[in-house]
C-alpha cells in the first residue's frame, strides 16, 4: 500500500516540517487551493502526503492509519498509552523545541524544588483545606513525574490555555506547561522549579509501529530513508 | 479464563463460576451475623479524590455527569460501606458485600478492568485484637482448602517508630506522610539523618534569609500573586530556619528504623526482633504489645502464630489506607497474580470520613473470580 507521511496542516510546524524534508531532497507540497488539505511527495513513488491537524497526528499515528508522522514529542507521550509500544523516534527534527516544565510564583523564595513544592502542598491542603492546585493541559505526563517524584496533596486543575494566568487570577497555585524562551512565564510572575523540568519536546518524525507494512510501504519506507539519511527501522514491529 | 491469560474483560463462563462462589462466600458472611450491603457503583469522585490522591485516577476509572460532576466507577467497597455505616450503622456492625469494582490497567496488561470482589467489614471498638483475629480466622478457614499462602504485617509499626524518634514534630509529620512512599520516605530519612548535606540552593537561601529577613526576600522577589499567601511563605522560611537548626536524628535511631523495615519472619520470631528495637524506638513497645495481643487471639481462633509469616512493611506501597493489621492470601503456583484476599485495619479512613467521629475498623475482601480459575486448576 501507499506510504502516508503526515504532517501538520498549518502554520509555522508545517512550513518548518516541508524545510526539514526539502534539505534533505524530499519536496512536500500542497496542491490545489490555498486552502485545501492535500499535498504531495515529489519524486519519491508509493508515498502520499497527508496534511493533519497537528494534535492529531498522534492519534494516527497510535491507530496506524498513518505510517509516518511529524509531531511533538510532548504531544505523543501524552496522549498515546505505552507510547514506545505504538510509534518509533526516527528522528529528532530539531525545530519546535518546548520544555515541559513545573513553575511556581517568583515570591515563592521557599520553593525551588519538587520536593519543596509537595512539603507547601501539604501546609497548603492544611490550612487551605483543600489540595494544592497545579494548573496543565498534560495530566499524564504531570501526574506520572509528581508521582514518580513522590509528591502528594496536590490536584491537577485543567487548563486548556492561558495557563500562566491561572496563578493570578486565582484558580491554581502553581502550572505545568511547555515553554521555549520561559518569556510568558517570567511575564506572569512565574519561575521554572530548578529540578522542575518533566520533559524536553522537540518535533520528532515517528514511524507507527501498527501500521500496515506490506511490501510496497517497506520499499517506500527505505527509499525516503535512504534520501533522509535516517534509519527507520524494519517497517512492522 | 481469567486473570494474566490475555483475557482483558471476564469471559461469560468464568464470570458464571466466579459468581456462583462470591454467591456462596457471601452465604457464609451472611450467616455468621453480617448485613448484606448494596453499594453503589456510580461513586462522586471528591471524596474518593480526597482520601487517595491524584493517583487514584491512575487506577480508576472517571467519568462525569452533567449535573453532579466527575464521578468515578467504584474502585473498591470500603469507601461506601464506612459511609453507610457512619449514616446508618449500629455498634458493633459486622457487613458483606459481592459485586463488581473497577481498576484501570496499564495499556498492555492482560489483568481484567472489572472483577467481582466479595467482603466482610467489622466495625468493634472494645477489642481490636480479637476483631483482627476473628476476620483473618475466618479467612483463613474459608480459603484453607485452596493452598493459598497467607501473610501478614502491620501498617501501624512503621509510624510507631517514626512517632519515637528524636526530632521535630514537623520531622515526625513529613516522615509519617510519606510512608507509603518509599524512595521519598529515604530521601527525607537520610536528611533528617545527617546522611545527606543540606542542599546548597537551601543553604544559600537560608543565609539571605538571615541577612535580609523574610519580609524583603519574598518581597524582593516579585509580586504576591494567588492563593498562597506571602505570611505562608513566611511561615515556611521560618520553619526552614528552624529544621537547619535542628540535629541530625541519632545514628541509632535511624539504623532501628532501618532494621525494622528488614524484619520478616513466622511472627514470634518477628515478634522477638520488633522487642529488640524498643530501647531505640520506645513507641515500638505499644505497637508490639498490640501484635503480641494479635496473635494471643489468634491462637485462641486456632491459627498457631509459629505458622504465621510476618513483614514489618508488608503492603506498604498498595495498601495505603491500612494502618494496623494487614493481610493477604497469594496463589503459590501463579506469581503472576494479584493476591486472591486482602485485608486490613483502616480506623483512620473511618475518622476521615465520618467527619471526626470515627470507629476502628478491620475488614477483607476475596476475588471469588480467582478462586474459580484455581478450580479449573488454574489452567490459565
Amino acid at each position: 500500500m501507499t506510504l502516508r507521511l503526515g504532517v501538520p496542516s498549518k502554520g509555522r510546524l508545517q512550513e518548518q516540517s516541508f524545510a526539514w524534508f526539502a534539505a534533505r531532497g524530499v519536496r512536500l507540497a500542497r496542491t490545489g487551493a490555498e486552502r485545501e488539505y492535500s499535498g504531495r511527495i515529489d519524486g519519491l513513488a508509493g508515498a502520499e502526503l497527508v496534511l493533519l491537524s497537528a494534535a492529531e497526528i498522534p492519534r494516527e499515528l497510535a491507530a496506524g492509519r498513518i505510517h509516518l508522522g511529524v509531531t511533538g514529542t510532548d504531544l505523543v507521550r501524552e496522549t498515546i498509552p505505552a507510547w514506545d509500544a505504538a510509534v518509533q523516534e526516527v528522528a529528532p527534527l530539531g525545530f519546535g523545541h518546548a520544555d515541559l516544565v513545573l513553575a511556581v510564583p517568583d515570591f515563592w523564595v521557599d520553593v525551588t524544588s519538587v520536593d519543596d513544592l509537595d512539603a507547601v502542598a501539604a501546609a497548603f491542603r492544611a490550612r487551605h483545606g483543600f489540595r494544592l492546585r497545579i494548573a496543565t493541559k498534560y495530566h499524564v505526563l504531570v501526574r506520572d513525574f509528581l508521582r514518580e517524584r513522590g509528591v502528594a496533596d496536590y490536584q491537577l486543575a485543567d487548563s486548556q490555555g492561558a495557563t500562566e494566568g491561572t496563578v493570578r487570577n486565582g484558580t491554581a497555585e502553581a502550572i505545568a506547561d511547555i515553554t521555549s524562551t520561559g518569556e510568558t512565564l517570567r511575564a506572569n510572575h512565574l519561575r521554572i522549579l530548578e529540578d522542575g523540568l518533566i520533559l524536553r519536546s522537540q518535533a520528532t518524525l515517528f514511524r507507527a509501529r501498527l501500521a500496515e507494512w506490506d511490501a510496497a510501504a517497506c520499499a517506500a519506507l527505505s527509499a525516503l530513508s535512504a534520501r533522509l539519511g535516517v534509519s527507520a527501522g524494519e517497517g512492522g514491529g | 479464563m481469567a486473570e494474566g491469560d490475555g483475557q482483558v474483560l471476564s469471559a461469560p463462563e468464568s464470570a458464571a463460576a466466579g459468581r456462583a462462589l462470591g454467591e456462596a462466600l457471601l452465604a457464609r458472611f451472611a450467616a455468621l451475623g453480617a448485613v448484606p450491603v448494596e453499594a453503589p457503583i456510580l461513586l462522586p469522585a471528591a471524596t474518593l479524590l480526597d482520601l487517595y490522591g491524584e493517583d487514584i485516577r491512575a487506577r480508576a476509572y472517571v467519568t462525569s455527569d452533567p449535573g453532579l460532576g466527575e464521578m468515578m466507577l467504584r474502585p473498591d467497597f470500603t469507601v461506601p460501606v464506612v459511609e453507610a455505616h457512619m449514616r446508618e450503622g449500629a455498634e458493633p456492625a459486622r457487613y458483606t458485600y459481592l459485586g463488581p469494582v473497577f481498576r484501570r490497567q496499564e495499556p498492555g496488561s492482560t489483568r481484567p478492568r472489572e472483577y467481582l470482589q466479595v467482603g466482610y467489614e467489622l466495625f468493634e471498638r472494645d477489642d481490636p485484637a480479637a476483631a483482627d483475629a476473628e476476620v483473618f480466622a475466618l479467612f483463613s478457614e474459608l480459603l484453607a482448602p485452596r493452598g493459598l499462602r497467607a501473610a501478614t504485617g502491620d501498617a501501624g509499626l512503621l509510624a510507631a517508630a517514626v512517632a519515637g524518634l528524636e526530632t521535630s514534630p514537623a520531622r515526625k509529620a513529613a516522615l509519617a506522610r510519606h510512608i507509603w512512599r518509599p524512595a521519598r520516605f529515604r530521601r527525607l530519612l537520610d536528611r533528617f539523618g545527617g546522611r545527606t548535606p543540606l542542599p546548597e540552593v537551601r543553604a544559600s537561601l537560608l543565609a539571605r534569609l538571615e541577612q535580609a529577613g523574610p519580609e524583603a526576600l519574598i518581597t524582593g522577589a516579585g509580586p504576591e500573586i494567588g492563593l498562597r499567601a506571602a505570611q505562608e511563605v513566611a511561615a515556611r522560611l521560618q520553619a526552614l530556619a528552624e529544621d537547619a537548626a535542628q540535629p541530625p536524628i541519632p545514628a541509632a535511631q535511624v539504623a532501628a528504623l532501618e532494621a525494622l523495615m528488614e524484619v520478616r519472619g513466622p511472627a514470634p520470631e518477628a515478634l522477638s526482633a520488633i522487642r529488640r528495637l524498643e530501647g531505640a524506638l520506645p513507641p515500638l513497645s505499644a505497637a508490639a504489645g498490640r501484635i503480641e495481643a494479635r496473635l494471643d487471639a489468634l491462637a485462641r481462633c486456632g491459627i498457631a502464630p509459629e505458622a504465621l509469616p510476618f513483614e514489618a512493611t508488608h503492603g506498604r506501597t498498595t495498601q495505603e489506607y491500612f494502618d494496623g493489621f494487614v493481610f493477604g492470601f497469594t496463589a503459590p503456583g501463579h506469581p503472576d497474580w494479584p493476591p486472591v484476599a486482602t485485608g486490613g485495619r483502616y480506623d483512620a479512613l473511618t475518622r476521615a470520613l465520618g467527619a471526626g467521629g470515627g470507629i476502628p475498623a478491620i475488614g477483607g475482601v476475596i476475588r471469588p473470580g480467582l478462586l474459580a480459575a484455581l478450580e479449573r486448576g488454574g489452567a490459565q
